[in-house]
């Protein structure tokens, strides 16, 4: 049973990360070619930084991943509390337009903003779609998975806390900061990390709303129509590099927690 | 009250950008192009049944295979030690943070016809196969990308069934086999419903992996979609109309998986 | 020990149409020990949460030393709260947790670690100042409630069950504790308990609540020995309520006989409720006590028995160290001062009868609504 096991889950992760792997090595190829491997080199990642196409989508998507899950971070937590202050029939429609954007199929998000931009566009003339159009498709669907991380360490939080710093002299806002949200940090902080990695990776969504701006997934995408550039191979080891650490450092947090919590 | 206020913000956001562009994308799909009311765009959706039948099949497949595939994984995760159990589904994550689109052109790479199979099969001197530009590439394409969404929510369900329950089964009588059939399965299936939705959804709606790896030939929903919209048929009108269909589509399938759950669900409550 | 600290006035609060506290009236005078005590979901913990200024009553006056503090927001109120769960802040040490309220006061810095550390070792947990919350015991958190309350020098101390999550044995020694402190301070505490034997051991006064009223008000002996109604007689300690009739002054008749009692000022031929401890009756051979029964059943409790008696249907607890067989046939002797009397009220008739009682359904209900009157 151990031995099946074993093969088994050996054989899913081969799966997984097999096109991992052929990114990685092509990325070392010193052949243009997709099929032949022209021994190894590293000029792709040198050229990476001369490639102006890549690295000013690039710049866009680390902007735009910054911007977005800052402010869905802050708008998110902020919600947190609203939705907690508001109870029955209202409360059950803003968790149902919440989960719209998360149950909704991307495309449909996607296209639906696209609509909406472009009316605004066409009728007002403000709002073009670029980098702004982006941040507010970015956000919104950012901040469902936001709430949905600080939402239950808010709920778990003795209410108490809150009291007990205004117990101790503090009023009403200075005892959110001084008693809550300290509390809350560690859900917001992975809440916000979500949100970045969701950003960064998003494509569908961003397609429909950039206009003529391109982030990093859209020139990914437009080069996958052409002829792709190993570039993209060299510059997506290097994310694929960031993203391992990005993961280990919130798993090492959560790894920490809990230890102290079974403490 | 005037802390409620406090939800504002939030109210106003989620109003302007999620509620009206449905409403806006609502009226486009019961509008033509002059503005006028019109169910035509609806008639002219019918035109495209085979696309829709098509993208129901394949991502009704994949589903399937990720099912298949995917419950094993989260079995055997759970049983592993529960410290392991975190790194080994971090492992799982990690290939899914990293851009879907180069992971799927990666699958180019692996699957073409001169690609790495093939060079493995011809150097074994079996001959090659032609999966590049099938649904089988798509298929594949599809179990890839979103078997995690399979493995984690009957992951999550397994691990916090008590030992106790399986312990109460085994002190019952029962063997290892009556204990996964009448005990763990039956408790993981919230899992499994919230798994199928998870798959079934992104899988039925994408336009992206059908293009790379389908050819021209496995023309999807997502893919029509995309047309009216930004490719050669400009339609914004058709193509909201499409997108409405997919959406009350997925509303059904969702449903009639809740329903399952919640049926599910009372059954239990009986037993217990 | 004479000016009232702290008087509530016709406080009513309700919520979703439910009345909490109805029309409360309440004074504490400066530096007693006052327990409110009532079951689950009495009005206790929301008359505790209106003196801390965490609830607005929707009518009625709020009085701090004679001042109306209706609008003054808790943490502008001279009362320091000890929460039910401690609700020390996990993000804090233990030497933060105490400095909090200074901290926020902006008092100098050396002025703070010594009031701290004064603190810290009136409670003895000199040592812990620098460990975290989560690695102390219930009962340390609970020590370093009490002093991260104190630090402030509060006029009031409120405490909101505060044994609760403690285990017996520490409970115990916590109880005392309290009591010393509050004794040493001279600060008032008004504390919140669903514990009948915590109220009597550590207060002066006891208020007891049901239902959003306050039943009766006074010094724990009061309390047991003249309960005002039958819910009080009932929720402190063991009770059984006869129905009788009272004759005259002194006179008083149930169960087909007539008594002699210490009550008088009832009107003649009043209906009135007859208390009558269960530790209070002698047990003696039938024939020679006043009323006779049949044992129905004996549970071993250590200093005593407890024992059921069935006379004429209605069911008796008796505590008694002699050991009694089932079916045994026993007499009772009830002299005038073991006799209470009360007069009627919506309690009547609730409870005061062991036809249903269990030692379960004891232990799980803090209120008996099982023991309906069997006749």
């Amino acid at each position: 049973m151990k031995i099946i096991s074993r093969i088994y889950m050996t054989l899913v992760f081969i799966f997984l990360y097999a096109p991992i792997f052929v990114l990685i090595a092509f990325s070392f190829n010193e052949s243009r070619s997709r099929a032949v491997w022209g021994g190894a080199t590293f000029k792709w990642y040198l050229r990476l930084f001369e490639n102006k196409e890549i690295l000013t989508s690039f710049s866009n998507t680390l902007i735009l991943a910054i911007a977005a899950s800052i402010f869905a971070t802050i708008l998110g937590t902020i919600s947190v509390i609203g939705i907690s202050k508001t109870n029955g029939i209202v409360k059950k429609i803003i968790m149902s337009v919440t989960n719209i954007p998360m149950i909704n199929p991307e495309i449909v998000t996607g296209v639906s903003l696209m609509i909406l931009f472009v009316m605004i566009y066409n009728v007002t003339g403000i709002l073009e779609p670029g980098l702004t159009t982006l941040f507010i498709a970015h956000t919104t669907f950012c901040l469902p998975y936001v709430i949905l991380s600080v939402m239950p360490k808010f709920r778990q939080l003795d209410p108490n806390l809150y009291e007990a710093a205004q117990d101790l002299g503090c009023g009403p806002v200075k005892a959110f900061f001084k008693a809550v949200l300290p509390e809350l940090i560690p859900a917001i902080v992975t809440g916000g990390m979500i949100a970045f990695t969701m950003s960064i990776d998003d494509f569908v969504i961003s397609y429909f709303t950039s206009g003529t701006t391109k982030t990093l997934p859209l020139t990914i995408y437009s080069m996958t129509r052409k002829r792709i550039s190993p570039e993209i191979n060299a510059l997506s080891t290097i994310l694929f590099g960031i993203i391992f650490i990005l993961l280990a450092v919130i798993n090492i947090r959560q790894i920490k927690s809990d230890n102290l919590k079974e403490n | 009250m005037k802390t409620q206020r406090i939800i504002f913000p939030y109210a106003v956001w989620s109003l302007l950008f999620t509620v009206l562009p449905l409403i806006l994308m609502f009226t486009l799909a019961f509008t033509d192009s002059s503005e006028k009311l019109t169910i035509d765009n609806f008639l002219q959706v019918g035109k495209y049944s085979s696309v829709f039948v098509r993208s129901m099949w394949l991502g009704g497949f994949s589903t399937l295979v990720c099912f298949i595939i995917g419950y094993p994984v989260a079995y055997f995760i759970s049983k592993i030690h529960v410290k392991n159990q975190g790194l080994v589904l971090v492992f799982m994550m990690i290939p899914m943070w990293m851009s879907f689109l180069l992971r799927t052109y990666a699958w180019i790479t692996i699957l073409e016809n001169n690609g790495l199979i093939n060079t493995f099969l011809r150097s074994l001197g079996l001959g090659e196969i032609r999966i590049i530009n099938t649904q089988w590439a798509v298929i594949i394409g599809m179990v890839y990308n979103f078997l995690p969404y399979m493995v984690f929510p009957i992951y999550s369900v397994l691990a916090k069934i008590d030992t106790k329950i399986i312990e109460a089964a085994q002190d019952l009588g029962a063997n290892k086999q009556k204990v996964f059939s009448k005990v763990i399965f039956p408790l993981s299936i919230p899992g499994v419903i919230s798994g199928i939705i998870m798959v079934f959804v992104p899988s039925v709606s994408t336009f992206i992996i059908s293009k790379m790896l389908g050819g021209g030939s496995n023309l999807l929903i997502g893919d029509l979609i995309e047309m009216q919209f930004l490719g050669t048929t400009y339609n914004p009108n058709l193509g909201s109309a499409i997108s409405l269909v997919l959406m009350v589509i997925i509303m059904i399938c969702m449903g009639i998986m809740n329903k399952f759950d919640s049926e599910e669900e009372k059954r239990q409550a009986i037993m217990m | 020990m004479s000016e009232p600290i702290i008087c509530l006035k016709n406080i009513s609060v309700s919520f979703n149409n439910e009345k909490i506290l109805n029309n409360l009236n309440l004074s504490i005078k400066n530096g007693e020990f006052v327990t409110i005590l009532g079951p689950s979901g009495c009005g206790k913990t929301t008359t505790l949460r209106i003196i801390g200024g965490f609830l607005k009553p929707d009518s009625g006056d709020i009085f701090f030393e004679g001042k109306k503090v209706n609008d003054v927001p808790a943490h502008k109120r001279e009362v320091n709260t000890i929460f039910q769960k401690y609700a020390l802040f996990p993000h804090l040490n233990v030497y933060n947790n105490v400095a909090f309220g200074m901290k926020i006061q902006k008092k100098p810095e050396d002025e703070i670690k010594k009031t701290v550390n004064d603190m810290l070792s009136m409670v003895n947990l000199k040592s812990f100042v620098n460990r975290d919350i989560s690695s102390l015991s219930g009962g340390q958190q609970q020590r370093i409630a009490i002093a991260r309350a104190l630090v402030n020098h509060p006029k009031v101390i409120l405490l909101d069950e505060p044994l609760g999550a403690l285990d017996l044995k520490l409970r115990k020694d916590m109880q005392s504790e309290l009591k010393k402190l509050q004794q040493k301070t001279g600060i008032t505490f008004i504390l919140v308990t669903h514990d009948q034997e915590e109220a009597l051991s550590m207060s002066d006064t006891v208020v007891v609540m049901d239902k959003g009223v306050i039943q009766q008000i006074g010094s724990p002996q009061d309390i047991y020995n003249e309960p005002k109604n039958a819910f009080v007689a009932d929720f402190i300690g063991e009770s059984n309520i006869i129905d009788g009739v009272m004759l005259d002054d002194y006179k008083v008749k149930f169960e087909r006989q007539e008594f002699e009692c210490l009550d008088k000022g009832f009107a003649k031929n009043e209906p009135v409720d007859v208390v009558i401890r269960p530790e209070d009756i002698e047990v003696v051979a039938p024939g020679d006590g006043h009323i006779s029964g049949i044992v129905t059943s004996v549970t071993f409790k250590g200093v005593h028995n407890e024992t059921i008696i069935d006379v004429n249907g209605f069911k008796w607890m008796i505590q008694t160290t002699k050991y009694l067989n089932e079916n045994d046939k026993i007499g009772m002797i009830l002299e005038p001062d073991d006799i209470h009397i009360m007069k009627k009220s919506d309690y009547s008739g609730e409870f005061g009868d062991y036809s249903a009682f269990s030692d379960e359904i004891y232990e799980e209900q803090t209120r008996k609504p099982e023991r309906v009157k069997g006749r």
